[in-house]
């Protein structure tokens, strides 16, 4: 108890997500949580975004790292990613540009990036980047829980939430270890199937997230949820929505109202 | 081997999204079954010998070996196997795996060559399972005739018109499809690359062709090979020869991969020549990447060796040395193309052409009693149209 007093102040900056989803439980609330792909179509335009996803409000927000071969992610995602590669985009640009733009915004940060990247820029500096940059928590969408012990020790020794994601397919044995490993929520994939495709939920999907959910610790769902009507349903069983594609595809198609759009998002949740 | 699940030394493992983490152990279990289960290997092992023609010759090159005048060399015949290349012995195993333990109803898998993909759909054909191949764009045009063949078996070829439209994309394809349709589907993976347990499976199927090498060279020659040389695409027609010697350790052995248009021009997919650590499409290996993580483009004359990544228990031979690796130019594999199909009349696969290059290379100077084992994973009927289009090429340059 006293370590942790000691360490108060630096404890205000760190596990940004698992702080949110608790204080928006402790109020009634449920999470929106947005996503856009750093960089698409430019840094600038980035941090545009961000100030408007806050506005909206948006609890937290998903920042993709553009990847050459984003195997979990569908075609919407997959363009968007390489219009940034395209503009010169990289995880170093990223971790650079949320280092001066921190403080900007309220809504926490996360960042979800395939894992070569964070392996080429190190795995250590990349954790002690994203903290002075004030990242809140990291999804890695290739990284097994098997595989993650060491991802997970350093996520801890720099005060970042570890979200992994629990698929319709993942067995008991598998969401135990993985509820296990995440902090901050765990990210419950909807469908079996990649982002951005058609919502299609399993006869079983209540039963099953009711399991995730019985673990205690906050869930929220993404993939595939395009619209506010699909949100509000989703909303009423888990503690957070999360919208990817379709946010990228408003922004980057019909921007003059994508504003409204999320906005509709938000309110359904 | 490593102690931990999965590796080879440093490299390997399991790097996928969770959708497909149920799947993998679906299929570790079913491939441990595999293996202790005598009436799947006695019906894996008959479909060899009566469908494929197992087993292959060793055939003793003679003017070929004239020809170099150094030592001996041994042609392991994979070309002769039924549908023409060592691809068909994973795909056969995979498509009965599919149908008689997992009870899937519908196998795909990615094809660079063409190859893997025939193959796979000649399972498909054999075992009545419903069948999808996943191909870039480039890849289609340069190995038509595969794409015909695949369609007369009943499989469909899926484009991949993204990134460099070869076989990574291709891969990442059908891992799409496989995470969406992952209950009913399985995802006949083309060699030793992949999530745990992909490259210990497919070398499992493999592993006949080092074991009959291996019987055959001590009945014909009474000793071991000083040599084996193979290509490295992914790395499973290597594995399957090397797996058979890798306890002899007298017996040395180079991988050669495709130099392309030469390392330091950067159109190439030599990955230990010009690669470093990287986690790609399932596991840790060494990958063509640039210093932020993204997966280079690749270039070789051969779509099978065109590829990003090597199996991990190749970066792991080549950890310890006791594989050697090297590469040959594509001018380099054009000529062994040639020389072989003149001198043997054998055409070979451009993928297995780039391991004659690496013979035409060393076995001069070596004495006349050393031996070398090629590994002639595929016959180039595929490659035909293409070396002849690259051939009008190089000579209205030439006559400029």
């Amino acid at each position: 108890m006293i370590a942790k007093n000691i360490k108060g102040k630096n404890m205000n900056l760190g596990f940004a997500i698992r702080k949110k989803l608790e204080q928006l439980r402790k109020n009634g609330k449920k999470a929106f949580i947005p996503y856009i792909m750093a960089g698409d179509p430019n840094l600038e335009e980035t941090a545009k975004r961000l100030k408007i996803l806050n506005e909206v409000g948006a609890d937290v927000i998903e920042l993709g790292v553009p990847f050459t071969d984003p195997l979990a992610d569908g075609p919407t995602i997959q363009r968007s990613a390489e219009r940034a590669l395209n503009k010169g985009i990289t995880l170093r640009k990223i971790l650079q540009f949320l280092f001066d733009f921190k403080g900007e915004i309220d809504a926490p940060i996360v960042l979800m990036t395939y894992l070569n990247p964070v392996f080429c820029y190190g795995i250590e500096k990349f954790f002690k980047d994203a903290k002075n940059a004030q990242v809140g928590g990291v999804i890695f969408p290739d990284l097994t829980v098997e595989e993650s012990k060491h991802y997970r020790y350093l996520a801890k020794k720099y005060s970042i939430d570890t979200i992994f994601l629990v698929a319709p397919t993942s067995t008991p044995e598998r969401v135990k270890k993985i509820v296990k490993a995440s902090t901050g929520f765990i990210y419950y994939v909807s469908i079996t199937g990649i982002t951005g495709s058609y919502l299609k939920l399993d006869k079983d999907f209540k039963e099953h997230i009711d399991f995730v959910k019985s673990f205690g610790k906050p869930v929220c769902v993404g993939f595939g949820i395009s619209n506010s009507e699909e949100a509000k349903y989703m909303s009423q069983h888990v503690d957070g929505v999360i919208v990817g594609s379709a946010i990228v595809k408003a922004f980057h198609e019909r921007s003059y109202n994508a504003y409204d759009f999320i906005k509709s998002l938000r309110e359904a949740i | 081997m490593s102690s931990k699940r999965g590796y080879f030394g440093d490299y390997g493992g399991r790097f996928v999204p969770e959708t497909l983490m149920a799947a993998l152990e679906e299929l570790e279990r079913a491939f441990l079954n595999a293996k202790n289960n005598r009436k799947f290997i006695a019906e894996f092992e008959a479909l060899l010998k009566d469908y494929v023609g197992r087993p292959t010759p060793l055939y003793f090159a003679k003017r070929f070996t004239e020809y170099l005048g150094g030592a001996k060399i041994y042609l392991k015949r994979e070309d002769l196997a039924h549908t023409g290349a060592h691809k068909i012995n994973n795909a056969l195993g995979q498509a009965l795996l599919a149908k008689k333990l997992m009870k899937k109803e519908r196998i795909i898998a990615e094809t660079g060559a063409g190859q893997h993909g025939v193959a796979t759909a000649t399972g498909a054909a054999l075992t009545g399972l419903k069948c999808d191949i996943y191909m870039g764009t480039e890849d289609i045009r340069r190995q038509n005739l595969n794409v015909f063949r695949m369609n007369l078996l009943g499989a469909n070829v899926l484009p991949v018109d993204t990134g460099s439209k070869t076989l990574k994309d291709a891969i990442n394809e059908a891992l799409r499809d496989w995470t969406t349709n992952v209950r009913t589907t399985h995802y006949v993976l083309g060699t030793v690359f992949g999530p745990h347990p992909y490259p210990l499976l497919v070398r499992f199927f493999q592993s006949i062709i080092g074991r009959e090498a291996r019987k055959q060279i001590l009945k014909k020659e009474g000793r071991l090979p000083t040599f084996l040389i193979a290509c490295v695409g992914g790395g499973s027609n290597s594995i399957g020869l090397f797996s058979g010697f890798l306890k002899d350790r007298e017996v040395k052995m180079i991988g050669v991969e495709a130099g392309g248009k030469g390392i330091q021009t950067g159109l190439h997919a030599a990955r230990f020549a010009g690669g470093a650590k990287g986690i790609f499409q399932g596991c840790l290996s060494y990958v063509l990447e640039d210093k932020d993580g993204n997966i280079l483009q690749t270039h070789s004359v051969s779509a099978g060796l065109d590829y990003a990544s090597v199996g991990p228990e190749h970066a792991y031979l080549k950890e310890t040395g006791r594989v050697t690796y090297t590469y040959a130019t594509d001018d380099e594999a054009l000529e062994a193309f040639e020389l072989l199909s003149r001198l043997e009349g054998i055409i070979p696969a451009l993928e297995s052409a780039h391991a004659v290059a690496e013979a035409i290379k060393i076995a001069p100077k070596m004495s006349r009693d050393s031996l070398i084992i090629i590994n002639l994973s595929g016959r180039g009927d595929k490659d035909v149209q293409e070396v002849a289009r690259i051939k009008e090429e190089t000579s209205l340059l030439g006559s400029k």
